[in-house]
């Protein structure tokens, strides 16, 4: 049955559970620091271009530099720019 | 002469198996890696850390031949050799068993590299099972140690403990690790209800040593306090390859999945009946 409605197999589940679990554990930090960083970078970027804060979005994943067999963990930063050559404040 | 003994002894291995989580198997894997080492003729050493939580004893049926326990020696209430148990069925195997009425912070990291230095210069192995955890009896375990056997499951708990150890021993400058997979269903892998031995190993990322079955062997032979290892049950060939893996012998790993799979489907038919 469960071939004709194409369930997600519960090891398929396991494996996408671990490999979001093992990132927060490896990397040790909580959602509320995850928070900091994200209002820091977009602090920091804010000075030279116009970037749209309210859809920016940082994660820690494994496809990064190579660490215990290729997986260390690597943070993104994905931020939307509204105006490039903007800001003044580049002067 | 005592000189020329150690000497010849230079090349002894100290393992320590561990695993994080309880009862994914650390003690039925000590057992048998040792037993599988000595019955090739190597003289080892099983030490059992887990203070006040004994069971290494029990698995190697050796429990009533216990006098003195790791304690003792550390405290000097006797000598090293007079708390190691020979096991009478494989020469050049001894156990040094735990204390049962003490607890962790009876043995300090610093006194078992000593107990483990002396030990070095009888030994050609020395496997330690560790206690399940990350405080005082690890810590205990894999001070001494220079390689060490990760046993975990294919469940998300023992793999997401496993990972923390592997993170905790890098810490502590482990170069060597070696992951064992145990209690493996193919079963369950074939019907994607479990994960595979690769699933496991992209995973944890470290070198695999061994894959273990789902044998109720295992069950048995810790009722009769023999160790497996070398019979022709399922997990004892695997346990088997896991000693030579040890070693540093090439073994190509066993196809559980022709057997397994004959009796599913034989028990599959008397179900549907």
């Amino acid at each position: 049955m469960r071939h004709f409605f194409r369930r997600k197999s519960s090891c398929q589940i396991a494996k996408d559970r671990l490999k979001i679990l093992l990132i927060s554990d490896r990397v040790n930090c909580s959602p509320e620091i995850m928070e900091l960083i994200k209002t820091d970078i977009a602090k920091v970027i804010s000075k030279y271009m116009k970037i749209d804060a309210e859809n920016m979005e940082i994660q820690i994943n494994t496809k990064g530099s190579k660490g215990r067999g290729g997986k260390m963990p690597s943070l993104y930063a994905s931020i939307p720019i509204v105006d490039v050559s903007a800001q003044d404040v580049v002067k | 002469m005592e000189n020329q003994f150690s000497q010849e002894r230079k090349n002894s291995e100290v393992i320590v198996v561990t695993s994080g989580k309880g009862g994914v198997g650390k003690t039925t894997t000590t057992a048998n890696v040792g037993t599988g080492l000595a019955k090739l003729g190597k003289k080892v050493c099983l030490i059992d850390t887990d203070i006040g939580l004994r069971n290494l004893d029990v698995v190697m049926g050796l429990e009533n031949r216990i006098v003195y326990n790791l304690v003792d020696v550390v405290e000097g209430n006797c000598r090293v050799k007079q708390a190691l148990i020979r096991d009478k069925r494989h020469p050049g195997l001894y156990l040094m068993p735990s204390a049962q009425t003490r607890d962790k912070s009876a043995v300090s990291p610093g006194q078992m590299v000593k107990v483990i230095e002396h030990l070095k210069e009888q030994f050609d192995y020395i496997v330690l099972d560790c206690p399940a955890g990350i405080e005082q009896g690890f810590q205990n375990a894999i001070a001494g140690a220079d390689r060490a056997l990760v046993v975990t499951t294919p469940e998300v708990s023992a793999i997401r403990d496993a990972d923390r150890i592997i993170g905790l021993l890098e810490a502590n400058g482990f170069k060597q690790m070696e992951l064992i997979i145990n209690r493996l269903r193919m079963d369950m892998v074939r019907r994607g209800d479990m994960m595979s031995a690769q699933d496991v190993v992209d995973i944890l990322a470290i070198p695999l040593i061994g894959v273990i079955p789902d044998d109720e062997n295992v069950v048995i032979a810790t009722n009769q306090g023999e160790p497996l290892v070398g019979s022709s049950s399922p997990a004892g060939q695997a346990y088997a390859n896991v000693v030579l893996r040890v070693q540093g012998k090439e073994v190509p790993y066993l196809n559980f999945d022709k057997g397994i799979s004959f009796w599913t489907r034989v028990s599959g038919i008397f179900h549907k009946a």
